[in-house]
């Protein structure tokens, strides 16, 4: 069933919009992501364009995290207040984003910085997550399906002042060090137009040293209100959220959201972050192909005036 | 005297002896949530004080063209290793839409001349002032142009494309594609004789949202603001709406 959407101005099949929203839904509940990642490049790929499909994609993470986050709640795997310390910082960080993000269009290079920011951020994080959850397979395997007892680092990040008490965490740290990951994830965000789950949820895990099972409903949580703030921007400056793309992606997505929260308690959290890891760099070793394969076309038509 | 009246009837005759009577299978298109498309019958006769001029074969050429807005074409080149844009020329006016028929190959039933006079065929319609100094071959930047929207569906040329019978009626059918640009298309139909236009006739389609769609356009233009919170708004209540569905099937 073909419909057309108002402010893309193009007619897609309503059922491929339905099914990408499940699609990315469940990675979205299982993973704690908000699938922009996934999300966006795949809106190109069916013929959306791209100002529309990143603004219309910020507007659907909301729906998805928001599912998503009732359900942690209801589990308790929620860290409120790390969330709300997240969040400060990742509001700083997203309008920073955005002067640097305008900066760089007016360079005329946005596209590619974009590109390049993804294929870098992907590979590290891909690469990083892959190998250490491979190996904590290992250990637990050798250790006769026991899980080794996670050792906490005791390094810089404990001598910082201002320390906080996070009690579903567990962990009696510096406000310093999540403030500072919210606003790098801020910035990232506004960057490459996604929620930031990606950034977020391995920083979480290894540098602030969060139990896996808090991190992902906490990571929802804050980027409910960072993409919030994004879709509000994107709506009033360059009117390309499209309501009806935004409706049909959010009516799959919410549902694929709610199965992979419960396929995510089923997991164990080493499996969940392997799977996580090999998504991640699949979706790098795509992008990087794009860049460094000749393409088909080496023109393309753009709006006087930037966008991307 | 008889050659002075050869010479008027055939200085004046072909310009004013025949004329366009035009008609439409419809004038307005309605972009409606269901819109896939849309087929557009154009067909017409050719009204004449006397008889049919005999030494030459009537040809028929139209073109259908939406608004045109500026377009910069961007062009990808290798460095370092990964392909980055580098050029681009900013084509002043393109047509959002381009669709010339004619009733036989284009190159043979239109002079050059008269082509760049009323600019007909895509090449022309295209209008492009010019390249920054740094670019030599701005005309491949044209030619890119065309071809994406050839890709698309948004330019064609439809050449046996125009049927004539009894060199008086003539019809033609242009398919627009789904991913069509709001506003007024204009028509025009030449009758052309040895090349040369011997008379032409415009019309108009008025291509417009309408229903939901004009709603929904007409409020993000409007009132973004309250277009954005109702986004928002529609966005939380579907999770959570999906959350209780959720919650209640479990209990």
């Amino acid at each position: 069933m073909l419909i057309y959407l108002p402010i893309a101005e193009v007619s897609v099949n309503a059922f491929l919009l339905l099914g990408l929203g499940g699609a990315v839904g469940i990675l979205s509940g299982m993973f704690g992501v908000g699938g922009g990642f996934l999300m966006t490049p795949l809106l190109f790929f069916i013929g959306i364009p791209p100002a529309v499909a990143v603004a219309t994609e910020a507007n659907q993470i909301v729906a998805s995290s928001f599912s998503g986050v009732l359900a942690h709640l209801k589990r308790k795997t929620v860290d409120l207040k790390m969330g709300t310390v997240l969040l400060i910082g990742g509001l700083i960080g997203a309008a920073l984003g955005v002067i640097v993000f305008n900066y760089l269009k007016s360079l005329g290079q946005v596209d590619l910085l974009v590109k390049l920011c993804y294929v870098v951020f992907l590979g590290v994080i891909g690469a990083l997550m892959f190998v250490e959850s491979l190996n904590a397979i290992r250990r637990t395997r050798k250790a006769g399906g026991a899980p080794a007892p996670r050792r906490r680092s005791r390094g810089w990040i404990h001598a910082l002042p201002f320390k906080m008490r996070f009690r579903t965490s567990g962990l009696y740290i510096s406000v310093i060090p999540p403030v500072i990951v919210g606003i790098l994830v801020g910035v990232l965000s506004a960057i490459m137009g996604v929620g930031g789950g990606f950034i977020m949820v391995p920083a979480m895990i290894y540098l602030l040293g969060m139990p896996t099972k808090v991190v992902v409903g906490t990571s929802l949580f804050q980027i409910i209100f960072v993409t919030g703030f994004t879709t509000m921007l994107h709506a009033t400056t360059n009117y390309t959220v499209d309501i009806v793309l935004a409706v049909l992606l959010l009516v799959g997505g919410v549902i694929g959201a709610q199965i992979g929260t419960r396929i995510g308690t089923k997991l164990k959290a080493e499996q969940l972050r392997i799977l996580l890891a090999i998504m991640v760099l699949a979706v790098c070793g795509k992008l990087a192909l794009d860049l460094l394969l000749t393409p088909a076309e080496i023109y393309s038509l753009g709006a006087p005036g930037g966008g991307h | 005297m008889r050659a002075l009246a050869l010479i008027l009837a055939l200085l004046g005759a072909p310009a004013l002896a025949e004329e366009v009577v035009l008609g439409l299978s419809r004038d307005e298109v309605a972009i409606t949530t269901r819109f896939d498309g849309s087929e557009i019958l154009i067909f017409g006769a050719v009204k004449r004080d006397g008889p049919i001029p005999e030494g030459s074969e009537l040809d028929v050429v139209i073109t259908l063209a939406g608004p045109s807005k500026p377009v910069v074409v961007r062009r990808k080149d290798r460095r370092f290793g990964i392909w980055v844009n580098t050029d681009a020329v900013e084509v002043d006016a393109a047509p959002s839409f381009y669709a010339v028929a004619a009733s036989g190959t284009l190159s043979e039933v239109l002079k050059e001349v008269e082509d760049l006079r009323h600019k007909i065929s895509t090449e022309r319609a295209i209008r492009s002032v010019g390249a920054p100094e740094t670019i030599l071959d701005s005309a491949s930047f044209t030619e890119a142009l065309i071809r994406i929207r050839e890709a698309n569906g948004l330019y064609k040329t439809l050449e046996d494309h125009v049927a004539i019978d009894q060199q008086t009626l003539f019809r033609t059918s242009v398919a627009m594609p789904a991913n069509l640009t709001e506003g007024e298309y204009a028509i025009r139909i030449f009758l052309l004789r040895d090349g040369n236009v011997v008379s032409q006739g415009a019309s108009t389609i008025d291509v417009r949202k309408v229903g939901l769609e004009r709603w929904l356009f007409g409020m993000s233009r409007q009132q973004p603001l309250l277009y954005g919170l109702m986004s928002l708004a529609i966005a939380i209540a579907a999770g959570w709406g999906a959350s209780a569905v959720f919650r209640y099937i479990r209990s």
